[in-house]
This record gives structure tokens, C-alpha cells and sequence, in this order.
């Protein structure tokens, strides 16, 4: 097995080399062995479970479906590298804890930035909207009644900082 | 979205809704899951399994495995130095096969390389020469003794009758059914993995492992390493739900095998194909029910045949069997009772615990039939389950009298009250319809249907298990240091916890110290019995600090101890004005001290089925509402609305995120979820085959707990685990009936049941 290869990803605004690493590793596998960041997890290997999902040049997408190798021109955001601006956690991650979206928190990382990814696009997400965004997410835990909560108390706590 | 609203939280004592101190955590990506964790100089580990369900090894030649570059080491059965075999209830599972393979995906070897990929090549390197014969599938070839045994075991792992009351008792209604449950995965979201490092000379090993009862895995792996307990170190793993999968041996043994064998660590994590066959799964069923009733609708005799497919090892079918036949009347009064129950050894995929554990099954069959009977009587749903709910003080068709708080009747009211949802408006949005995104319904071919399943379910461990639970309370410098073995899969046990601590002792500061081996057992996280058992752990050892921290008060202000009780985070003297902070109280104490619950004894069922087999139960009712297109079979479930018994309320947060989460999975076992079997051979081991439900397949979730504080319970708190998964199944199926009025003896419920 070839495991010579050489490239750099730009990782949560930084360089980040990828070193004797084996051409055929995916975008998760890269980032949770070999970079340090294993909050992005797996748990289908097939796009089918949204727990691997970090934002490839401001897109939401499965990691484990992305080859590695193929992300050095990207800009790729993880939940390790959401800006709380100054905060210990993001509006979306402070609305989890708060309305008891979390419980084993295997789905967590991967529906956090899938929800960033929502509200950034849209602030005012319809309640549709929300379950549509985020259906590529599954957890098996929560029956997502408090993940729903979550993103309700995300977004008015967006709508009241817009407002004041 | 949900429209049951959380209050907000004060103080974190018992009753508020406590945050979870792993929630930041575990939202930043922080928090430490099995999979997440590395060694130095680690290798990983991977697993060869069998594609057959039914062959007989003729040979194992492992040597162009080894001879891969990265491969270190391969073991097979040869390499196992103890015991050959594992198993929770009977030890009947070797570790890796040796003669024959009994299902598709039993483990036959294991190697240790640099690198996954080095892992995959290597596994099909290792040469297995296979004699395919034909599998058992059918458990009634089993029953029938028409099939060879294919285990020294024998084909019949339990079987049981339950004989009670008059055998000839008939009455004006007799209603049956013929009805099957198929086989349903737990699907946690974070796969098997562990992490195993050796001890520098070879002859003990840490395991770092997702479980649901560490010191049960202890015994069983210390046992096939040939190891004193004492050298084999278990610290439970972040864990990414169980919901029944982990309290089953898995990857352990082979993980310590390969640390020893390589003299390296090595980390194993099953990818999502090989979960589906690395872990057990709920019991497929087939069960016969007749019900004689009075004309208007009392049950006065319950006839019953249940046979479980425990497939190729033992787990914990003896216990799913037992569990499934003492509910088969439900949670209803009956006086007389002719069941027969089999748990049977097929050539399936092994199963055994998941979230309802046998009573899923029983409760699909016995609230079909509470329909059936409603339907003769020409009473409503509602009506046929409140003329026959049963009430504390009531005869179980064990012969067991019903101690545990039961209100049946309040929970099926309660539920009834509350308000249905609008109807299905003409120009409703396409993801609000059966299809959703398919685009596949208009909303002038819906029809909609309403359907009720009332159930009950035991707490804790039956048939005279002792079913304990250890804690340690330390106190020190003004801070709460709680101990003890039971496994956080996300229940939340390290919320509820320190809320005990805090409630007991008055302090704020508790620390939960790491989950491991080196405290006495906590049981299994499983049969909804970690609040009642390690929370009356907690309890019992915070309650005895708190003794010594009144004798000490009392000592040093000369009040009599027994005086002293906590008022918030005071200490007061409840019949004179002396008050103290209890941190300034316990100012250079340190104490600690260790509490061992047990519940009361329960005992084995004799040859009728007769005995107080089980500890405590717990009662819910569901009402389900349902959208179905029936020319596409296809269903949206629209809104659940419950009330369950939950004795008192810990924490509201947990216990609605429990019901929420539990509806979703009984939902999913009603019209989605199920493994697939053919010929032994399973179908559809992937997320992309086995459908789970979404954020578009939540339903609104009205909740109401229902409070009626349980004595017998050491914080009047039932188990709230495991009830929101149970009757909600039959509860949908029965919507489903009502809208499209059609029978349907079968979960899940495919497009074709309905449509065809």
C-alpha cells in the first residue's frame, strides 16, 4: 500500500499538512487520524447519517464521501472550527445544551454544523425548512423534539441580536 | 414541531431540568467517544467473519495474511488461552468459531496491521475452506425437533408455560390473531470500538470500551483471556447509545487478544455493515393470541403460543422469552391465563436485548387484540382498555400481585384529553404528506386514522437476579466526589447524579468521577433501571455522608443529630435556630463512604409460569394519529400523544428527550425499521437499506407525565426508559387499520401490507 502522499488542506483557517498518508483516505478518516479532530464522526460511511458533515467551501457535506486528496483547494470548516466569537460555544451549540438536544451526542457535531450551515443561509427558517435542512441527519436518540427546541431558541436568539 | 414545552431550571437539585455536564462537550466536539481515542504505537484491529449462516470449517490458512507488509499478527480460535466461549445468560458463543459457523457474520478470525486499509486487504487474504450446509431458519422446524441440533445446546433454548386460573373459562366474544414482529436493530449512531493496551509484561490489559455494564464484560473477557479479573482493567468509553446492543460481548475479546498477542495497543471500530452483524438485535416473533371476553368486554381468558428466534447463541433469550409471556395480558386484568412460550436456536442472526426487551413483541399482539375485542363489544378503543385497566392490588397471570403503582386508567385518560391535531388542510405542504419529498401523494387521497396501545413493562431484573447497584460519596475541600460503574450512553445518569448529591447534601459542587471497574458493579444500563438502582445507590451513599456530617455538626455544636436536617444548601436545626452553610459545616471533612441497592428478591417462575418473578412495572398509553395514502401504502405519522407513569419527575429535560426519543424507535419498528432475512442471510446491512426515522418522519410528541410518587422505589421514581417505545407501535399500526380499515397483523407495516 502505497502511503507516500504529500498535501495540505486548509483546515478551519489553517494549514494543515497531510503527511505519509494513503491516497485512497476520505476527508473524515484525514481529519480524525491524521489532523487531531475527531469531532467529526462516523457512523454510515455511506452519506446516509450526517455525522461526519463539516462545511467543504461553505457547503454542507458528508466527509466520509469526500476523498481527502481531492479537498486541497477547498476551505473546509469543521465543528472544531466554528467561530463562537469569543463565547465558549456558538448561539447553535449554547441552544443544544440549554433545550436537551444532546444525549449521547454521537449525531451532535454533524447537526451542529448543518444547523449553522441552515441559519446562515437563512436566519428565518420555516418549520419545514428546519426538518427538510437537517433530515440528512439522523439520531437515533432524541426523537429530535429538543433538537427542534434547539434550533428554535438559535434562531430568535439570532432575530434578537439583529434586532437590539 | 414538538409542542411540549420545558421549564426552565433553577438550582440543579432533583426535579429541575439540570443541563448535562458532558452537553458542552459533546456540542463542540470535545467530548472523548471510543472511536475518538488513540494510543502510541497503536495498531488497529479487524475482524473476519463468516458470509455462511450454517458451515463447517474445514481449514484456516492464515499465512498470506501474515505475510502482507503491516500485518502483525492473526488469531483464530487456537489463540484463545481461556475460555472458548462467552455469553451473558449461557456461555454458548465461542469467541471465535471453530468447527462450524452458525449465522452469516460470526466472527472466525481477527488480525492487528498499520492501518485500516492494511486491515480490509489482509482480512481477504486469510484462506477459509467452508463446508456450506443447510441453516435452520424456520423455529418451528426447531420446535417440531425436525432439525438436526446445530449447537451441542440443543435447537430449544427456553421454553415455558404459564398455567393459571379456569382452563375451560369461554365467555360471548372470542377474538385471535396471528401476529409477527420482525427483527429490529438498536442502530446507536456510534459504532462498536475499543481501545486495548497491554500491560508491559503481557499479563494484563486495559480496555477502553462503549458498554453497558462494565463488570459483566469484565468476568466474561477476564474468562477467555485466562486473566484474573484483578489484571483486566475496563473504563467505560464515551458511548454512542446502546439501546440494549452493548450489554453483549462484541469486540472485547478480540481487541485484548490482539493487544497481548502484539504486545501493542490496538483500537477496533466496527464500520456500520459489520455493526448490524457484530451486535444482537430485538427478537423477531411470531405469537398466537385468543381472547375470551364478557359481552362487554372484560377479559376473562387469555390463550397464548410465543416463539421468539433467538438465532444462533443464547444472549438473553431466556429472559425476552420470560419477559414476553408474563405480559401477555398487558396491562389489563385477567384472571386466567394458558400461555406457551419458546425461545428458539436458529441459524439467524443472534438476538437478544433491545429497548422493551420481549414485551414489544407481547404488547403488539395483546393491543391488537384489545381492538378486536372493542369491535365485538361495540365499545370505542378507550372505552374496552378503561373497563379492563388494571389497578394496584391486581393478580398478574404469574400468580404475582401487582405492588408497583399502577394507574392505568389515569394514563388512558389523560392521553384521551388531550387535543387532536387539525385536519390535513387541502393545500397542505408535500413534506407534510405520506411520500414527503417523493411528491407522491395529493392531499385528496389521504385518509387519516386515530389508534390507541396502552402497555406495561417491568423495571430491573427478574426471576430472582440479585440486582445491585454500588456508589461511592466522597466529600473533600467542599466538593462532591460521586463513584461508580454504571454506563453513560447517553440516559444521562451523570445529570441525574449530581442532582441527587446536591439534593441529599446540600453542596453544589459534585464531581463524577471516571466510570470504570474500580468500584463494585452498578448492573447493567439497561431494563430502565439505572435511576432506580445506581440512583438509589447515589442516594444511599450521599444519605450516609450526610449522617457523618450531622454527627459531626452535632457534636461540635451540641445538637442532637437526628435534629439536624438540610434546608437548600444549609444545614438547620428543625426545632430550634441554629443554621449552618453546609460548606461552611463540612470545612476540613473529608468523608467517604459506599452504598451497595439492592431491590426486594424476586423468584424463578415454577412449571405453570407461577412466581413473583419480577421487581416493579411501569404503565404508559399512546395515541397515535396517521396520514396514509393507501395506493402507495405510505404513512406519515402525524402526532403521538401520551401519558406515561413515571412516579415522580427527576429531571423533565431527560425524562421528555427519553419519551421523545423512545417514540421515534417505536415508530421506526411500526413502518420502517426491520432487518431482512433470507435464508439466514441478512439483506440489508446499511443506513441506506435499513430506513431509520428523521427530523421529516418526527411526529408532534404531546407528553404529560404522570405523577404518583412510587414507594417501593428509593426515589419514588420509576424507569422511564424503555415504556415510550412499546405501545406506541401498536398504537400506529392500529391508526393505520383505522384509516385504510384493513388488518394488519404485522410490524413493520410495508407499503405493500397496506396497498396490496
Amino acid at each position: 500500500m502505497s502511503m507516500n502522499e504529500f498535501y495540505t488542506l486548509n483546515v478551519n483557517g489553517q494549514s494543515m499538512q497531510v503527511q505519509d498518508s494513503w491516497v485512497g483516505e476520505s476527508l473524515l478518516y484525514v481529519l480524525r487520524e491524521r489532523l487531531g479532530l475527531p469531532g467529526s464522526k462516523g457512523a454510515c460511511e455511506q452519506g446516509e447519517c450526517g455525522s461526519c458533515t463539516v462545511l467543504l467551501d461553505g457547503q454542507a457535506v458528508c466527509s466520509c464521501l469526500v476523498m481527502a486528496a481531492t479537498a486541497v483547494d477547498s476551505t473546509i470548516v469543521t465543528v472544531e472550527g466554528l467561530d463562537a466569537h469569543g463565547a465558549e460555544l456558538t448561539d447553535v451549540q449554547d441552544a443544544f445544551v440549554q433545550q436537551g438536544a444532546v444525549q449521547c451526542g454521537f449525531c451532535t457535531p454533524g447537526l451542529i454544523v448543518a444547523i449553522h450551515h441552515l441559519l446562515d443561509e437563512n436566519p428565518q427558517p420555516s418549520e419545514l425548512e428546519v426538518k427538510e435542512a437537517i433530515s440528512g441527519n439522523i439520531c437515533r436518540c432524541t426523537g429530535y423534539g429538543r433538537i427542534f427546541a434547539a434550533v428554535e431558541q438559535a434562531v430568535a436568539v439570532r432575530k434578537a441580536s439583529h434586532t437590539s | 414541531m414538538s409542542t411540549t414545552k420545558v421549564e426552565q431550571r433553577e438550582r440543579d437539585i432533583l426535579g429541575v431540568s439540570a443541563i448535562r455536564p458532558d452537553g458542552a462537550a459533546k456540542v463542540t466536539g470535545d467530548f472523548s467517544f471510543t472511536s475518538d481515542m488513540n494510543a502510541e504505537n497503536m495498531l488497529w484491529g479487524a475482524t473476519l467473519r463468516s458470509p455462511h449462516p450454517y458451515a463447517r470449517i474445514v481449514s484456516i490458512d492464515t499465512s498470506r495474511a501474515l505475510a502482507l507488509p503491516g500485518v502483525h499478527c492473526v488469531i483464530t480460535a487456537d489463540d484463545v488461552p481461556g475460555k472458548p466461549t462467552y455469553g451473558l445468560i449461557s456461555s454458548d458463543q465461542p469467541v471465535f468459531a471453530r468447527d462450524y459457523v452458525r449465522y452469516m457474520g460470526e466472527p472466525v478470525a481477527a488480525l492487528a496491521a498499520d492501518h485500516p486499509e492494511t486491515c480490509r486487504r489482509a482480512l481477504a487474504l486469510i484462506d477459509i475452506e467452508y463446508e456450506v450446509l443447510k441453516p435452520l431458519t424456520n423455529a418451528e422446524d426447531a420446535i417440531a425437533g425436525s432439525f438436526p441440533p446445530i449447537h451441542p445446546d440443543g435447537n430449544i433454548i427456553r421454553h415455558q408455560r404459564i398455567v393459571r386460573g379456569d382452563q375451560s373459562a369461554t365467555g360471548p366474544i372470542i377474538v385471535e390473531g396471528e401476529y409477527e414482529i420482525g427483527m429490529q436493530d438498536q442502530a446507536f449512531l456510534g459504532l462498536e470500538a475499543a481501545l486495548a493496551i497491554p500491560d508491559s509484561h503481557g499479563k494484563g490489559v486495559e480496555l477502553h470500551v462503549a458498554t453497558q455494564w462494565l463488570h459483566e464484560d469484565l468476568g466474561q473477557i477476564s474468562a477467555c483471556l485466562d486473566l484474573p479479573p484483578q489484571n483486566v482493567r475496563l473504563i467505560l468509553g464515551g458511548v454512542g447509545g446502546a439501546f440494549g446492543a452493548r450489554e453483549d460481548i462484541s469486540l472485547q475479546v478480540h481487541c485484548c487478544l490482539l493487544a497481548l498477542k502484539a504486545g501493542r495497543p490496538i483500537k477496533m471500530q466496527y464500520g456500520r455493515e459489520e455493526s448490524f452483524f457484530g451486535h444482537v438485535h430485538r427478537h423477531p416473533a411470531k405469537i398466537f393470541m385468543r381472547h375470551h371476553a364478557q359481552s362487554d368486554g372484560r377479559i376473562i381468558k387469555i390463550e397464548a403460543r410465543f416463539v421468539f428466534d433467538g438465532g444462533a447463541y443464547t444472549s438473553t433469550s431466556p429472559a425476552v422469552l420470560i419477559n414476553g409471556i408474563t405480559h401477555t395480558q398487558g396491562p389489563y386484568k385477567c384472571d386466567n391465563a394458558t400461555v406457551d412460550g419458546w425461545a428458539i436456536r436458529t441459524n439467524n442472526p443472534p438476538c437478544g436485548a433491545m429497548r422493551g426487551f420481549g414485551v414489544v413483541q407481547a404488547c403488539f399482539a395483546h393491543e391488537s387484540q384489545m381492538d378486536k375485542i372493542a369491535t365485538a363489544a361495540g365499545l370505542s378503543a378507550v372505552d374496552v382498555r378503561l373497563i379492563n385497566a388494571m389497578e394496584t392490588g391486581d393478580t398478574l397471570i404469574t400468580g404475582q400481585a401487582m405492588e408497583s403503582i399502577a394507574p392505568v386508567a389515569r394514563c388512558i385518560i389523560e392521553t384521551d384529553h388531550i387535543p387532536l391535531p387539525a385536519p390535513l388542510a387541502a393545500n397542505a405542504h408535500e413534506l407534510l404528506l405520506p411520500g414527503g419529498s417523493g411528491l407522491t401523494a395529493s392531499a385528496s387521497h389521504i385518509v387519516r386514522g386515530v389508534g390507541w396501545g396502552v402497555s406495561m413493562k417491568n423495571l430491573m431484573y427478574s426471576e430472582g437476579f440479585d440486582d445491585f447497584a454500588t456508589a461511592r460519596c466522597s466529600i473533600k475541600e467542599g466538593v462532591v466526589y460521586l463513584k461508580f460503574a454504571t454506563s453513560e450512553v447517553g440516559q444521562g445518569f451523570v445529570t441525574l447524579a449530581p442532582q441527587i448529591a446536591r439534593s441529599v447534601l446540600g453542596l453544589d459542587d459534585v464531581v463524577v468521577e471516571p466510570i470504570d471497574t474500580q468500584i463494585g458493579s452498578a448492573g447493567s444500563t439497561s431494563a430502565s433501571r439505572q435511576t432506580w438502582m445506581s440512583g438509589g445507590a447515589v442516594d444511599g451513599a450521599c444519605r450516609l455522608v450526610r449522617e457523618q456530617i450531622f454527627q459531626h455538626v452535632g457534636k461540635q455544636n451540641n445538637i442532637d443529630p437526628l435534629r439536624l436536617v438540610i434546608e437548600g444548601t444549609d444545614i438547620i436545626d428543625q426545632i430550634g435556630t441554629f443554621r449552618i452553610a453546609v460548606r461552611e459545616a463540612i470545612d476540613g471533612l473529608s468523608i467517604s463512604e459506599t452504598f451497595e441497592h439492592h431491590h426486594k428478591p424476586t423468584e424463578e417462575l415454577d412449571e405453570n409460569g407461577q412466581g413473583n418473578c419480577h421487581t416493579a412495572f411501569a404503565f404508559v398509553a399512546h395515541r397515535a394519529v396517521v396520514d396514509v395514502d393507501p395506493e402507495l401504502g405510505l404513512v406519515k405519522v402525524v402526532q403521538i400523544a401520551t401519558a406515561q407513569d413515571v412516579g415522580r419527575v427527576l429531571n423533565p429535560l431527560s425524562a421528555l428527550g427519553q419519551i421523545e426519543g423512545g417514540i421515534a424507535q417505536g415508530l421506526g419498528l411500526a413502518v420502517m425499521e426491520e432487518i431482512v432475512i433470507q435464508d439466514g442471510k441478512v439483506r440489508n446491512p446499511s443506513f441506506t437499506d435499513y430506513l431509520l426515522p428523521t427530523t421529516l418522519d418526527a411526529p408532534d410528541v404531546v407528553a404529560k407525565m404522570i405523577e404518583e410518587y412510587e414507594p417501593q422505589a428509593p426515589l419514588g421514581a420509576k424507569g422511564i426508559g424503555e415504556p415510550p417505545c412499546i405501545s406506541v407501535t401498536p398504537a400506529i399500526v392500529a391508526a393505520i387499520r383505522d384509516a385504510i380499515a384493513k388488518d394488519l397483523h404485522r410490524i413493520p407495516v410495508r407499503p405493500q401490507d397496506i396497498c396490496l
